[in-house]
């Protein structure tokens, strides 16, 4: 460095002010590719968090569900994609208590999401994960659960029981209320 | 070809680079009978290699799309020319790779291999060992079975119970509101790109570091780690006494990782494929999902633990164990290296190897989950009911009709939720018997209340059947005596 640096002066010495703004420009300019570059993905990769627009199921007349009977209930659910195939076909329990009222239990137990079977002869809906237990009303029984089953939105609309299409229920997203979906 | 040879060095400089790095000498042990100790790293990625291979070909067939996956994998068992074996290697391959990488990890903990200099030799293996268990997982997910489905959903629950954050980690591990196409995707990029990638580059940074840090030296007794002077010492050892590492070291290693080879060949085609199992459709109930054998501990340890500590494991376990074991080389970096010198770790490793075997073996029988079909399929067994009485058998009809079985066994068969009643009439009075069923366990433990789904005439046929569940001879249980003044 010593013998170069007295015969020929380094570019920074020539033009200090000039070598330095180069530099940061360089430095700018990366940092800017950088940034137009990762928003973009960003946003893709966060694309799996929009809003989904609400969208109703229709499970068929009151009059198909039995008074007092819990009845297993299945259709391919509108959330998914149209090459889900079997995975999107989904089931619900629909308990219809008389009066135009029911209880629509989505079969995903609260616990960590195995679905339940529900056993009229006891009339307790089983896990077979962890052996969470839950009443006919959907009211926790026993076992690791912390709640109750988790309930669809639903509503009578034309003559036809309509639910809102479940998502995945978990403790913090649930389907009573129509949160993010 | 001398000159082709001449022509190609004359632009690569293989000898500059390349030459030293095969010839470069490590410590005469590692060429003796303790040499038998190093050869498990070379077999994981021996294994590695088998992984790399087969999984490229079952991805010129497989359909990594929620509506085709399943049958693209029954099509590759049963028509595609050897798809059976393809897929039956990379599960069997892929599962010796866990132990291999498991057992070399052990190894340098007991010979304590991860003291100054290697700390960073450690903490990349550490980093391999869960890019290992994650491409297990990931794997499983891309078997697209109910197991595959029902995982991916205990998976997203569990990401669901983190504080705020849970709903937006469920959708971006699903990749949408429910589990589909998108999930599967994402599964399948994971395995495939980001996890590989991953893995990859760790395991050049790993090699690298046992190259340019050299192969520890089997331990002996006395010899201590002392950061000062290890480095010095360990190269005039290597002058001293070196050997080339390209010779008789590497032989050892090739001769493992052919016998290891050949022994996951025979077996995968003995074994065969796993799955795929039930279909993939959430609607078909009575799904009992378990995961693959590498996570049958943790399956076991979240299905054992108290219900209120559950979200507290499921959140910082992890972070323990990884805190835990990425701290290992800085908690002991110097000092003996001889595991008969060092009794805290042969315990530890013997404490937690029999943990987790332990907890493996009940992940297998799974004794929590509920038999879903003992209720009719277990009959009520002979011997049981050959003195009963017309209320009795009533009593036993009701037991097997409302389901007690799926958690309740007699003689052993049936669930194991809840005890074995074989015996029940010689611990529980008739009014517990009917406190117990009608209320469950209080508090709302285990046994749910079964007060409102039974009628008063099924409850005295059923408590008196269970009363006379009794050993033959034995009278049954009756209140403690209040004791006279």
């Amino acid at each position: 460095m010593s013998h170069s640096a007295s015969q020929t002066p380094s570019p920074a010495q020539t033009n200090p002010g000039r070598r330095t703004f180069l530099q940061w420009l360089t430095y700018a300019t990366g940092a800017v590719a950088a940034a137009v570059l990762a928003v973009p993905f960003a946003g893709y990769l966060l694309g799996a968090l929009r809003k989904h627009r609400v969208q109703w199921v229709k499970l068929g007349p009151p009059s198909n569900f039995p008074l007092n009977e819990t009845i297993a209930e299945t259709f391919d659910n509108p959330l998914g994609q149209p090459w889900d195939g079997m995975a999107a076909r989904t089931g619900v329990y629909v308990r219809n208590l008389g009066e135009d009222r029911f209880l629509v239990f989505a079969m995903n137990c609260a616990h960590l999401g195995c679905p339940v079977t529900w056993f009229p002869q006891s009339g307790l809906f089983l896990c077979p994960c962890h052996g969470g237990v839950y009443y006919e009303n959907g009211q926790r029984a026993s076992g690791p659960p912390t709640r109750g089953l988790f309930q669809c939105v639903w509503r009578i609309r034309n003559g036809q029981l309509e639910i809102q299409a479940p998502h995945l229920p978990t403790l913090q997203n649930t389907l009573d209320r129509p949160v993010r979906v | 070809m001398k000159r082709i040879l001449a022509w190609l060095e004359a632009r690569l400089s293989l000898r500059d680079t390349v030459g030293p790095m095969l010839m470069h000498p490590i410590p005469r042990g590692v060429a003796g009978p303790m040499g038998w100790w190093y050869v498990l790293g070379s077999a994981s990625m021996t294994l590695l290699l088998i992984q790399v291979l087969s999984g490229i070909g079952l991805a010129l067939v497989y359909v990594p799309t929620a509506d085709h996956a399943y049958e693209s994998l029954v099509y590759l068992n049963y028509q595609q020319p050897l798809g059976w074996f393809l897929r039956s290697l990379h599960y069997w391959s892929g599962s010796a790779m866990v132990c291999m990488v498991v057992v070399h990890m052990t190894q340098v903990f007991l010979h304590a291999a991860f003291k100054y200099p290697r700390e960073l030799n450690w903490l990349t293996g550490v980093l391999l060992l869960f890019f290992t268990l994650g491409m297990a997982f990931t794997g499983q997910v891309l078997r697209w079975d109910a197991d595959a489905y029902w995982g991916v959903g205990v998976g997203a629950s569990m990401a669901g119970r983190v504080p705020g954050l849970g709903p937006y980690l469920v959708d971006l591990l699903l990749g949408g509101p429910l589990i589909g196409s998108d999930t599967l995707s994402r599964f399948f990029a994971l395995h495939v790109f980001i996890i590989p990638g991953l893995l990859l580059t760790f395991l050049a940074a790993h090699l690298w570091l046992v190259l340019k840090r050299g192969i520890s030296e089997p331990p002996v007794p006395g010899k201590i780690v002392d950061p000062r002077t290890y480095q010095e010492e360990y190269e005039k050892e290597l002058k001293k006494d070196g050997v080339p590492f390209f010779g008789e070291a590497l032989l050892k290693d090739a001769l493992f990782s052919s016998l290891t080879v050949v022994v996951i060949v025979v077996l995968a085609a003995i074994a065969g494929p796993k799955g795929p199992g039930a279909l993939p459709e959430p609607a078909l109930l009575g799904a009992n999902p378990k995961p693959d054998w590498p996570f049958w501990w943790l399956f076991a340890l979240l299905s054992l633990s108290p219900p209120g500590a559950e979200t507290f494991i499921i959140l910082a376990l992890p972070v323990v164990l990884i805190g835990a074991l990425l701290l290992v080389p800085f908690v002991s970096n110097r000092g003996e290296r001889a595991p008969s010198r060092r009794p805290v770790t042969v315990l530890s490793v013997i404490v937690i190897a029999t943990v987790i075997a332990v907890l493996t073996y009940q992940g297998a029988t799974e004794p929590w989950s509920p038999v879903m079909g003992a209720w009719s399929g277990d009959a009520v067994p002979e011997s049981l009911i050959q003195a009963s009485t017309p209320l009795q058998l009533q009593g036993a009809l009701v037991f097997q009709n409302k389901q007690c079985r799926n958690c309740h066994a007699l003689q052993g068969i049936g669930g194991r939720r809840g005890p074995d009643l074989t015996r029940v009439g010689i611990r529980l009075t008739r009014d517990q018997l009917i406190d117990q069923v009608s209320n469950g366990t209080p508090g709302g433990g285990n046994m749910p209340a079964y007060g409102k789904q039974i009628k008063p005439a099924e409850m005295s046929g059923l408590v008196d059947f269970l009363v006379s569940l009794r050993p033959p001879g034995q009278k049954p249980a009756r209140p403690a005596a209040i004791a006279q003044p």
